[in-house]
């Protein structure tokens, strides 16, 4: 175990994808997320090779990070929601492109230009893939800051492994709240890329990275293609944590700050001798179906705990197949549920107070 | 934090790294003189972090009847770097005493060189640097001077004293601190400016008032996070 530090989450991952060997940084500065390209502006020059660059705006950005993702370097950008928008086009353009690269969304309220405070509701823009055409993202809910720098390896990782961009879905919270953090890498995997744009030096073919097809039953056949390695991402890539399920007759589901409210919310319930626990997916895509539809057959409520109005309820609905009724416990615009926001819910899940 | 008062200068700035508890020590900082000064002010001057704000300890201070100057959008939705004319009030009135809490590093610090001028001209003033060893980018006494250095040069004045705020947040224990004088000490050494205080939790410090000179106890006024409910 390494010494640890104390981190802001924008920071910490910031750090922890300069250890992924992620040196090219390209954003444009947003509330709340503006720590990690101020971080970025701070350390990458004064690593050798290290490129930070402020672009003109959001589209600049994620059209710079698919130049160097096409050149087989580790890249990111990263922005909170109204920016994330901006960058649909690119984000799509990556994905025909089946370039890796990491985009982080630390979410505020919305729509619009909504406001600074945290907020989830960039779930379904995240978790349906924001930007035109059949594509997915790998989308990553770190829930501490810890986290924050695990996933940021993991989605380096991923984003190499199956050649697309990963999201890390953060929110405000996450991103300006600061607790302890170990920095230890481990081994973050690195893949060939022999489909980079480095220079042919006159000894191979030219790569080709392009997301235009001039035939219409070509580009039906790299998308069938594209969605066999997506299906192979669902069937092995879910990650989900399981938090005092083992008798529960309650399923909270909830990820980021709000599975953090939950877990308090869960451990007050328990010392009033409701049994309820909490699925908490760590990768909102691929959601972690099987283990929702495996607590269908054990629980009697499901409670979705979120912070938009109510964007994932119907993911859980979908992934246990309508076998138990889905309760909504959320807040938005900024706000975040409370202990007491969620015991209420639970309570109201079981039919009264215990 | 007695020996601290004694020698107290009519204001106290606390600048430093971002995220080194400058606005949690200077919140406390004020509480502590309102148990002796009459009059005392605080001023917000962050402008770069829209989140963790002097304004989140509203009541605490409004209670000691401390005077609150900061932006009017501090904790909003409007997200503008904006101060209050109200700042230049705590400047040539010698009936106030004034802690001033300045935003992180040198982008922080800029704003505070707007008034620099004024607390020159005064020459009652310390400028406090608030250090944390724990901090990733001052984990050691270079990098730290370094953004010592960077933080004086965009406010236009210089520090002349150190706080060791070494933490690891809720993780802080007394060998977490113990750990960190010799680093505190470095950068003294290094910036020939002393140690004017070692600030810890207020749990901690029954154990280390022996150890360590000039200790002074935190309550915790700005909210950690937003996963408790603010009292």
């Amino acid at each position: 175990m390494s010494e640890k530090v104390l981190m802001k989450g924008n920071e910490a991952l910031a750090e922890a994808a300069i250890m992924a060997g992620c040196h090219h940084y390209f954003g444009y500065p947003i509330t709340p997320q503006t720590e990690v390209a101020a971080y970025m502006s701070k350390r990458l020059p004064k690593i050798e090779g290290g490129v930070f660059l402020q672009a003109e705006s959001e589209i600049a950005a994620i059209n710079m990070v698919m130049g160097v993702a096409s050149t087989g370097k580790r890249v990111m950008t990263s922005s909170s929601s109204p920016g994330i928008s901006l960058k649909g086009e690119g984000i799509s353009y990556i994905a025909g492109c089946d370039l890796p690269a990491l985009i982080v969304n630390v979410q505020r309220g919305g729509p619009g230009l909504g406001g600074i405070q945290p907020s989830q509701s960039d779930y379904t823009q995240a978790t349906k893939g924001p930007g035109h055409g059949d594509f997915r993202l790998i989308v990553l809910a770190p829930a501490s800051v810890q986290e924050m720098v695990d996933m940021t390896f993991k989605g380096f990782e991923l984003a190499d492994k199956y050649q697309m961009p990963v999201m890390l879905l953060s929110d405000g919270t996450m991103g300006q709240m600061m607790e302890p953090v170990s920095l230890e890498a481990g081994e973050v995997k690195k893949y060939d890329k022999p489909w980079a744009l480095t220079g042919t030096k006159g000894e191979r073919k030219p790569n080709i990275v392009n997301s235009l097809y001039l035939k219409a039953d070509e580009l039906e056949k790299v998308n069938f293609e594209r969605y066999e390695r997506y299906a192979k991402i669902e069937k092995e890539e879910a990650l989900w944590e399981e938090y005092r399920m083992e008798d529960a007759e309650v399923c909270i589901v909830a990820f980021g700050v709000a599975a953090r409210v939950s877990k308090n919310a869960i451990d007050a319930a328990r010392e009033k001798g409701i049994k309820v626990g909490m699925i908490r997916p760590i990768t909102l895509w691929p959601f972690p179906k099987e283990a929702l539809l495996k607590a269908a057959d054990k629980v009697d409520k499901f409670i979705s705990v979120e912070l938009n109005m109510g964007q994932m309820k119907d993911d859980i609905e979908l992934a246990i197949r309508c076998k138990k009724d889905v309760l909504l416990c959320n807040r938005t615009g900024g706000m975040i549920p409370t202990v007491e926001n969620v015991l209420g819910k639970i309570e109201e899940a079981i039919g009264g107070t215990k | 934090m007695d020996t601290v008062s004694l020698n107290r200068k009519r204001i106290t700035v606390f600048a430093g790294h971002y995220g080194s508890g400058k606005t949690n020590i200077a919140v406390n900082y004020a509480l502590m003189l309102s148990s002796t000064c009459e009059k005392v002010s605080i001023a917000d001057l962050d402008i770069v972090n829209p989140y963790f704000r002097t304004k989140d300890s509203h009541k605490a201070l409004e209670k000691a009847g401390i005077r609150l100057i900061s932006s009017e959008y501090a904790n909003t939705n409007v997200d503008t770097p904006a101060l209050p004319a109200e700042v230049y009030s705590i400047f040539g009135n010698k009936t106030i005493s004034a802690v001033i809490d300045v935003g992180g590093d040198d982008r922080g610090a800029l704003a505070l060189g707007r008034y620099v001028p004024y607390i020159i001209e005064e020459n009652d003033y310390e400028m406090l640097f608030v250090i944390n060893k724990y901090r990733f980018l001052t984990k050691d006494a270079i990098s730290t001077i370094e953004v010592m250095r960077e933080i004086e040069f965009a406010a236009g004045i210089k520090f002349t004293g150190i706080v060791n705020n070494s933490n690891l947040g809720e993780e802080t224990t007394a060998e977490t601190v113990l750990s960190s004088v010799s680093y505190a000490n470095e950068v003294s050494e290094l910036s020939g400016l002393p140690i004017k205080m070692t600030t810890v939790k207020k749990s901690l410090e029954d154990e280390l008032k022996d150890k360590i000179n000039n200790i002074v106890p935190l309550e915790l006024y700005v909210r950690q996070s937003w996963l408790k409910e603010e009292k």
